[in-house]
């Protein structure tokens, strides 16, 4: 039987458990609303991961996880454009610029960070392409995926527990308004900081997310630093719509002295209890 | 007839329905079920919909208190019950910390659906390990403009204080927007 449905049934955590225990050889298609992965396995083990349709290469790979500097990269994408991984690969070992062991370990790391994302995605159709595998000029890896599955249920859990501290994107933040509070005397990270930039009761969450380009995880871990610290709050954001059910009867119900009036009839009635 | 109503949330076993039980003249109208859930089986029933009470204020008006359902699962009941409320109490379990969290999430959820006023209760507070005020408003993040009062849920008075300081604050808040 096809290995196919919805995260939401069959989460990433159970796909690559399968996976896993069936020894499983093929590529795992995953398309969430927003973008594509295609995870390949070679008897159980993860080989080649890749999210959305662009291939970055090697020696993007290579110089993201600082093997290489901005200069090798740069002469290597004008010189050996038409090179696949494999060619380069060779060519840069010959040429002592790294070892093997070095480029084993930054795919293993880029394909484990790719798959560690989608840890994070919630919804999205998936199938199991069986005995489908990268083109023959991609370099292939072999990483038991015990070790990813459980560092991946950490994250969940953590995701989990941002979601129920932070309940909607939609939401927007302001700052605590606390008397001797200065943000600027505070040392928050480069992306912390690009975050703060942006809080404004006018931009949700999700907008931030969009502008500082962040995913989910990433803006909620975030946003909950900064709410456990006290900076800010959340708040509904400015100019949005009213929810249809979310007016307040008592704004609908006269002017401002019938409404003390009925807030002190209230109050007289309780006290006389 | 021109009703009113006031809403009463927070986490699953804070003490909601007892609380409106204490103050409303009628028989609360309670939807509970049994829990199925093993974790949440500290008691035997829940609220699955809402907890219902009135106070007839006089012949021309009624406030209504609706108590929300506490497990997270009925969250979906939030936004419902929360439209045109004139403000809400959230109820916190003094004895149960690992419900804060929760209490502060339900909290900031209603605060989105209406910035309403309201009030934070520390319910349980006559129990042995229920846990200080100073202690709670530090663990639930709450700045000191925000009320937090000691409740008892079944004792008819403290929910009258509690109601009646939700009221005052409601009228503070009118007072605000009238000098802005």
């Amino acid at each position: 039987m096809a290995l196919k449905g919805n995260l939401r049934d069959f989460t990433i955590t159970q796909l690559l458990n399968l996976i896993h225990l069936a020894q499983k050889t093929g590529t795992l298609v995953v398309e969430s609303p927003n973008q594509a992965a295609y995870v390949s396995f070679r008897e159980g083990r993860l080989a080649y991961a890749q999210i959305g349709r662009e291939d970055i290469g090697l020696a993007t790979i290579l110089f993201q996880t600082h093997r290489i500097s901005g200069t090798q990269h740069r002469l290597i994408k004008e010189r050996a454009a038409q090179m696949s991984d494999k060619e380069l690969g060779l060519l840069l070992i010959n040429a002592s610029y790294i070892n093997q062991q070095d480029i084993l370990s930054s795919l293993q790391t880029h394909f484990t960070g790719v798959v560690q994302r989608l840890f994070t995605w919630a919804d999205g159709f998936f199938r199991f392409e069986n005995n489908l595998l990268p083109p023959d000029g991609k370099i292939m890896v072999r990483v038991n995926l015990e070790n990813i599955i459980l560092d991946g249920t950490r994250k969940l859990r953590e995701f989990e527990h941002l979601q129920d501290e932070i309940p909607s994107l939609d939401m927007a933040l302001k700052f605590v308004e606390r008397p001797g509070a200065n943000i600027r005397n505070l040392s928050l990270s480069a992306d912390e900081w690009r975050v703060v930039s942006f809080i404004s009761p006018k931009n949700s969450i999700r907008q931030i997310a969009k502008a500082t380009k962040k995913n989910d995880l990433e803006i909620r871990r975030i946003v909950y630093a900064l709410l456990q610290a006290g900076l800010v709050e959340l708040i509904r954001p400015a100019g949005a719509p009213p929810l249809p059910m979310m007016q307040r009867q008592v704004a609908q119900q006269g002017n401002k002295e019938e409404q003390r009036s009925l807030i002190n009839r209230i109050i007289r009635r309780i006290r006389s209890l | 007839m021109q009703t009113v109503k006031m809403v009463v949330t927070g986490p699953f076993n804070a003490g909601k329905t007892e609380f409106i039980r204490s103050v409303s003249e009628i028989d609360v109208v309670s939807t509970e079920r049994r829990i199925s859930s093993e974790s949440e089986r500290v008691k035997e029933t829940t609220t699955v919909a809402m907890d219902f009470g009135r106070i007839t204020v006089d012949n021309d008006l009624v406030l209504y208190l609706f108590g929300t359902p506490g497990q997270k699962r009925f969250d979906f009941m939030w936004e419902i019950l929360s439209e045109g409320m004139l403000g809400f109490v959230v109820m916190v379990d003094s004895t149960r910390p690992e419900t804060f969290r929760e209490a502060r999430s339900i909290l900031e959820t209603f605060r989105a659906y209406a910035p309403t006023p309201y009030v934070v209760t520390a319910n349980k507070q006559d129990k042995p390990d229920a846990w200080d005020l100073d202690d709670m408003r530090i663990a639930l993040r709450l700045s000191a403009k925000v009320k937090l009062l000691p409740c008892v849920a079944v004792d008819r008075d403290v929910v009258k204080t509690v109601l009646l300081e939700l009221l005052y604050s409601i009228l503070a808040e009118m007072d605000e927007e009238k000098s802005t």
